[in-house]
C-alpha cells in the first residue's frame, strides 16, 4: 500500500518504521526543515519537506494514488484538514486522524474521517485497567457495530453476590461472555451462573447500556 | 442578531466593535487576554459593550460559554486556516449556528472549503485583486 503521514513527529517517525518493516511504501510530509533531514538521513529519501495541509504538497506527493493518509501532528485542526484535503480533492479511499482533545472524536466522525485515534483516551484507559478499585473497565470498543467490550468487577457488598444469572435483569443490548474467578477454571456464564465476590466479568454492551449493566452487577 | 466572534486580532476587534456599535449582541473568543486590549475605547467608535472570553474557540465548551446555541452567526478570524476551518465546523456541524463565515487564507483551501459547503473568505485572493486593479487603471 501507498501510506502518506502528515507529522514526523515522535508517533509519526515511530508509525513510518512499523509501515516500512511491513513493507508498505510510506511517505511523511514534515513542515520542519531539521526533522526532515534527520529523517531522510536515517530511513532514506521519505520525508518531504512541506504543509500537509496545503493542496500544493499533496499533490507534489502524488496523493491520488495514495490508498490512505495518516495525520498525526500535534494540532487536532491540522489533522483534521489534512484527512478532509485527501478526502474531498484526491479521493483517497482512507484516512486516519489523531486528535489530542477526545471531544473532538464526534465532530471528525461527522465530517467523514474514518478513523480517529484519540492518544488521551488510550492512556486513560491503560490507567483506569491498572486502579483496582475501578468497577467498570473499558477493555476494547467495537468500531463498526459501535459496542464495546468491558470488564466489570463484583464488590464485596454487591446485590447480585450470591444470585445466578437467571435472577439478574441484564439490560438489552448488554451480553456477558465470560467469568474470571481466581482459583478455577474460566467460565462463559449460563443462566445459572452464580456470582462471587471478586468475579470479572467480561461483557459486550452498547455504550447506551453500560451504566445499567454495571449498576446491576455492581450495585448494593 | 447575536455573533460569536473567533479571534479578536485587528480585524476580528474591528468586526466586533462595528457589529457592537450597530446594535448587535457580540461575544468574542481569544485564547490570548491580551488581544482584548483591542476592543479598548477609541474616538470613531463607541465603547464595546459586548463579551470578551478568555479561551481556545475550537473547545466546544468554550464556544457555549461564549452563547454559540443561541447565535444566529458565528465568525472565525484566528491566524490559523486550520483553527478557522475546524471552529467554523464545529458551528455548523455541532450547533447548526446559520450563518457561519470562515477567513481561509490560503486560496486553494478557500476553494475547497467552498465547495464543501462553508461560507469562506480569502484575504489573500481579495487583497491581492485589489492592488492589482489600483495598478491597472
Amino acid at each position: 500500500m501507498y501510506i502518506i503521514i502528515v507529522g514526523g513527529g515522535r508517533v509519526g517517525y515511530y508509525l513510518t518504521k512499523t509501515l516500512l518493516d511491513e513493507g508498505h511504501e510510506v511517505l511523511i510530509v514534515e513542515k520542519e526543515a531539521n526533522i526532515c533531514e534527520a529523517i531522510n538521513n536515517e530511513m532514506g529519501s521519505i520525508c518531504l519537506r512541506g504543509d500537509g495541509c496545503e493542496t500544493a504538497t499533496l499533490a507534489a506527493v502524488g496523493t491520488e494514488r495514495a490508498d490512505m493518509l495518516i495525520a498525526v501532528t500535534g494540532e487536532d485542526p491540522d489533522n483534521l484538514v489534512a484527512c478532509q484535503v485527501a478526502k474531498h480533492k484526491f479521493s483517497v479511499p482512507r484516512t486516519i486522524a489523531r486528535i489530542r482533545n477526545p471531544r473532538n472524536e464526534v465532530l471528525l466522525k461527522k465530517l467523514g474521517i474514518d478513523v480517529t485515534v484519540s492518544g488521551t483516551n488510550v492512556i486513560l484507559e491503560y490507567i483506569e485497567q491498572e486502579v483496582p478499585t475501578h468497577p467498570l473497565t473499558h477493555l476494547l470498543a467495537i468500531e463498526d457495530s459501535g459496542e464495546e467490550i468491558v470488564e466489570i468487577k463484583i464488590p464485596p457488598k454487591a446485590n447480585s453476590v450470591g444470585k445466578s444469572l437467571r435472577q439478574l435483569t441484564i439490560p438489552e443490548g448488554s451480553k456477558l461472555m465470560l467469568v474470571i474467578r481466581g482459583g478455577s477454571k474460566n467460565r462463559i456464564p449460563t443462566i445459572n451462573t452464580m456470582f462471587k465476590e471478586g468475579d470479572r466479568i467480561i461483557a459486550l454492551t452498547t455504550p447506551e447500556s453500560e451504566e445499567a449493566l454495571r449498576a446491576t452487577l455492581t450495585g448494593e | 442578531m447575536k455573533v460569536v466572534i473567533m479571534g479578536c486580532g485587528r480585524v476580528g476587534a474591528r468586526l466586533a466593535r462595528e457589529l457592537d456599535a450597530d446594535g448587535h449582541t457580540v461575544s468574542i473568543v481569544d485564547n490570548d487576554a491580551y488581544s482584548f486590549r483591542r476592543l479598548a475605547f477609541s474616538p470613531e467608535l463607541p465603547e464595546f459593550k459586548g463579551t470578551a472570553l478568555r479561551g481556545n474557540g475550537i473547545d466546544e465548551e468554550v464556544l457555549k460559554r461564549a452563547g454559540i446555541e443561541e447565535a444566529d452567526a458565528f465568525i472565525a478570524l484566528t491566524q490559523g486556516d486550520n483553527r478557522n476551518i475546524m471552529a467554523c465546523q464545529i458551528a455548523k456541524h455541532i450547533f447548526n449556528v446559520p450563518r457561519v463565515i470562515c477567513r481561509i487564507y490560503d486560496p486553494l483551501r478557500q476553494e475547497l472549503y467552498s465547495t464543501l459547503g462553508l461560507e469562506a473568505i480569502s484575504p489573500t485572493t481579495i487583497i491581492s485583486d485589489v492592488f492589482k486593479n489600483i495598478l491597472e487603471s
